[in-house]
């Protein structure tokens, strides 16, 4: 049973020195992993299912590349949706970038990056909330610059209630703190902390 | 939309937020603060409460926890040039007046908000926003030596766990502010 995800992804062992220093920011510690629960074990899947939590979180820390976290999210998937894992790596393959990047109106357009524009490759395959909710979640985490009103009337027209979207952007942005942290932490633990 | 400013901005969110007499005790007690319940943003993300205590009490001890590690005004300069770097004019706007009241260093903050990451800044401020940025990339590119150009800086290993939090945090909260709602000219 893992009690704490990013230990489990970060590689930190129970008593030491890393553990020690989560212990010094123990809301940040808590709230960290009680955001992970509220996500992937909801009081109730009404606006959000647990295959499509799953799958976002596989398709987005895919997309990160940490190949760690992206495992897990994979299994979790693998376990839930067998059937839907290939479809979601193909998805993953199609989709790699490298950002932040995209285009700035106004006073910021000498700092617009173009990069791809990702639209779900095969939305027979991933059903039509969730091709809607992988293009949103590219645009989040390669884009988050472009985000306009129209993505969430996308989102609206393929079935999304305003509280689920509401959801789905919470997990994509939880999950690009998570693996961040994991990043960092995990560099940390390698290098040995000196303290 | 104007470029990054320090001036207080307003936010519009895209969807209906939660109306004030709708909001039951476990919504304020997602709020974790009260006074948050006057704020759009905050009554948005309401509508999922149990992601939305989770969020505020990991922010809250991240950025306030005055237990040692990075002092607050650069845990507000790794949130601020994280905004910066992906794009986020709001959270830009908050955090920099954090960071450069802090810091009683304005004007660094404003070369960071007007020039960007690679503006020129003293030694340490350099190593930290660097490996904020770094962390920001997707996939990440926060490598070993960004964390030998923090320990040359001075930073512990609780002050470095505080700017990947505070970075990372960021990468969180840009990413909600952005895709919700819009920055306004008029403060809410």
């Amino acid at each position: 049973m893992i009690t704490d995800v990013i230990d489990h992804l970060a590689g930190i062992a129970p008593g030491s020195s890393l553990d020690r220093l989560r212990d010094r920011r123990p809301d940040a510690r808590e709230h960290a992993q009680r955001g992970y629960d509220a996500l992937f074990t909801p009081d109730d899947e009404d606006e959000v299912t647990l295959v499509e939590r799953d799958a976002v979180a596989a398709f987005v820390t895919g997309l990160h590349q940490d190949l760690t976290v992206a495992r897990f999210y994979a299994d979790r998937l693998a376990e839930l949706s067998p059937g839907l894992l290939k479809a979601v790596e193909a998805e993953i393959e199609a989709g790699r970038a490298t950002g932040p990047y995209g285009v700035y109106q106004g006073a910021l357009a000498a700092e617009s990056r173009e990069g791809p524009r990702y639209r779900a490759g095969d939305p027979a395959a991933l059903g039509v909330r969730l091709a809607a909710a992988f293009e949103h979640a590219h645009l989040l985490v390669f884009r988050p610059r472009e985000a306009r009103a129209e993505a969430l009337r996308d989102l609206r027209a393929a079935g999304w209630s305003e509280t689920g979207i509401v959801t789905l952007s919470q997990l994509v942005a939880f999950l690009s703190f998570q693996v961040r942290v994991v990043t960092g932490l995990r560099l940390l633990n390698q290098e040995g902390v000196s303290a | 939309m104007t470029g990054f400013t320090t001036e207080r901005l307003g936010w519009r969110p895209w969807l209906a937020p939660l109306a004030e007499d709708e909001l039951t005790d476990a919504h304020h007690e997602a709020l974790v603060d009260r006074a948050r319940a006057a704020s759009p943003y905050f009554r948005l993300l309401a509508r999922d409460p149990d992601v939305l205590h989770a969020r505020t009490k990991t922010d809250q001890d991240i950025f306030y926890n005055p237990d040692g590690g990075l002092p607050r005004a650069e845990r507000e300069l790794a949130a601020t040039a994280t905004s910066r770097h992906n794009g986020c004019v709001f959270c830009a706007s908050v955090h920099a007046r954090f960071a450069g009241h802090y810091s009683k260093r304005p004007d660094d903050v404003r070369r960071l908000l007007d020039e960007g990451v690679d503006a020129r800044q003293d030694a340490r401020w350099r190593a930290i926003i660097d490996a904020a940025v770094s962390l920001a990339a997707t996939p990440s590119a926060l490598g070993a030596e960004h964390l030998a150009a923090l320990r040359a800086a001075g930073l512990d290993d609780l002050a470095i766990s505080d700017l990947v939090h505070a970075g990372a945090f960021f990468g969180w909260a840009n990413r909600l502010m952005l895709s919700l709602g819009e920055p306004t000219q008029e403060e809410q």
